[in-house]
């Protein structure tokens, strides 16, 4: 008994450049906002961009990107539809923005049936939109994708950055490429993410300040890459293409 | 036709598991397809037809179905599941990722969507049989 779908991954993603999963040790750290912003940034440069929001049972970028009434096409596989001019999927297409409750294999299966059916074609770079956690997508895009590398979201909470360390851990002794830890929600400036991620030795790309007109930006893209937000996570982008 | 995609893995596991065993020639392709996933039968076999590779140039692929079959993680429950009769929109999105059947679906007897599925869910190679030129 043999998954065929294993054997295509590797030549579905085979044009994509850059692969980056924007991950975090724990939730509600700014992920998805993070990847969204960093996903249109890269295009704004002119680059070939993809997101993929791998959040199966808590998928936000939709709402971030303000996805409505889009469906992939489907030719010799799935071609992701151009929202914003990213290439994007998302489960959403298919739970039709329902709950998912879905268990950790049935996580990896949906995961594996996705990657082995979506047509990225040509790509600079995929965004991963990541679930947070050492959970099944972590194990499965480090299993399944050569390449992949780890942007990781934390806020300046301790609580935060003690999941995030595992996660570190975890991804050095895997040897999975780190591009560093983005300090997002920052109020207060502390150095104190600054100086545990050197510890770590994994590079700390900056602080995102807290920006309070965000909320009012989801689902309108030119408002959210007119904010404070938006332009922190532009000055990530030498950080990302250099490393 | 997203049955390509899934014969394009299908053909590219036969081909490597028949080089990692040294057959020559693959005689029969045997795969088995769930119901879960409605996959169309003669685009699948059509599919295989088009991207056979010279290793197996006449061999013969023989597809067969597996119906559905679900159990319930709250009550135990196991039940027979197409989503044949499902509406449109709900049994499309099943084709495409069998996973969003937790979306739409439901044990039968106690209401959860926590369920298992036990057979019947994809594409899955069971077995290619070849020949050594030196057999």
């Amino acid at each position: 008994m043999t998954d065929p779908r294993l054997e295509i991954i590797g030549r579905r993603l085979e044009k994509v450049g850059n692969i980056i999963a924007v991950s975090s040790g724990k939730g509600g750290v700014g992920k998805s906002m993070v990847a969204s912003a960093l996903a249109l940034s890269l295009k704004e440069k002119g680059h070939s961009v993809g997101l993929l929001d791998l959040d199966f049972t808590s998928p936000s970028t939709h709402v971030i990107l303000g996805v409505e009434g889009l469906l992939p096409e489907e030719e010799y596989g799935i071609i992701p539809p151009l929202v914003h001019g990213l290439r994007y999927m998302s489960i959403t297409f298919y739970s039709l923005d329902k709950p998912a409750p879905l268990r950790g294999a049935d996580v990896s299966d949906a995961i594996i049936e996705l990657l082995a059916i979506t047509r990225w074609e040509e790509l600079d770079y995929l965004i991963i939109d990541m679930p947070p956690g050492l959970g099944d997508a972590t194990l499965d895009m480090i299993r399944l994708i050569d390449g992949i590398r780890f942007l990781v979201v934390t806020t300046p909470s301790r609580v935060a950055y003690e999941t995030v360390r595992k996660l570190l851990t975890l991804l050095r002794r895997l040897n999975v490429p780190v591009v560093g830890v983005v300090e997002n929600m920052v109020m207060k400036p502390s150095g104190y993410i600054k100086k545990q991620a050197n510890e770590d030795d994994t590079a700390y790309l900056g602080a995102v300040d807290f920006d309070t007109e965000l909320e009012e930006t989801l689902g309108d893209v030119d408002r959210l890459s007119a904010t404070m937000f938006y332009r922190s996570i532009q000055r990530l982008l030498p950080d990302i293409k250099g490393s | 036709m997203h049955e390509w995609a899934l014969a394009e893995g299908v053909v590219q596991t036969a081909d490597r598991i028949a080089g990692e065993q040294g057959l020559d020639e693959i005689v029969e392709v045997t795969v088995k397809i769930g119901e879960l996933q409605q996959i169309e039968h003669e685009i699948l076999e059509f599919a295989l037809e088009q991207l056979r590779t010279p290793t197996m140039k006449n061999a013969k692929f023989t597809l067969e179905s597996v119906p559905g079959k679900l159990k319930c993680r709250v009550c135990d429950e196991e039940w027979r599941f197409s989503p044949k009769d499902m509406d449109e929109d709900a049994s499309e999105a099943i084709h495409f990722v069998p996973e969003v059947a937790h979306v739409y679906v439901r044990c039968p007897k106690c209401g959860s969507p926590d369920f298992q599925v036990l057979e019947g869910r994809g594409v899955i190679l069971t077995s290619i049989r070849g020949v050594k030129k030196d057999d």
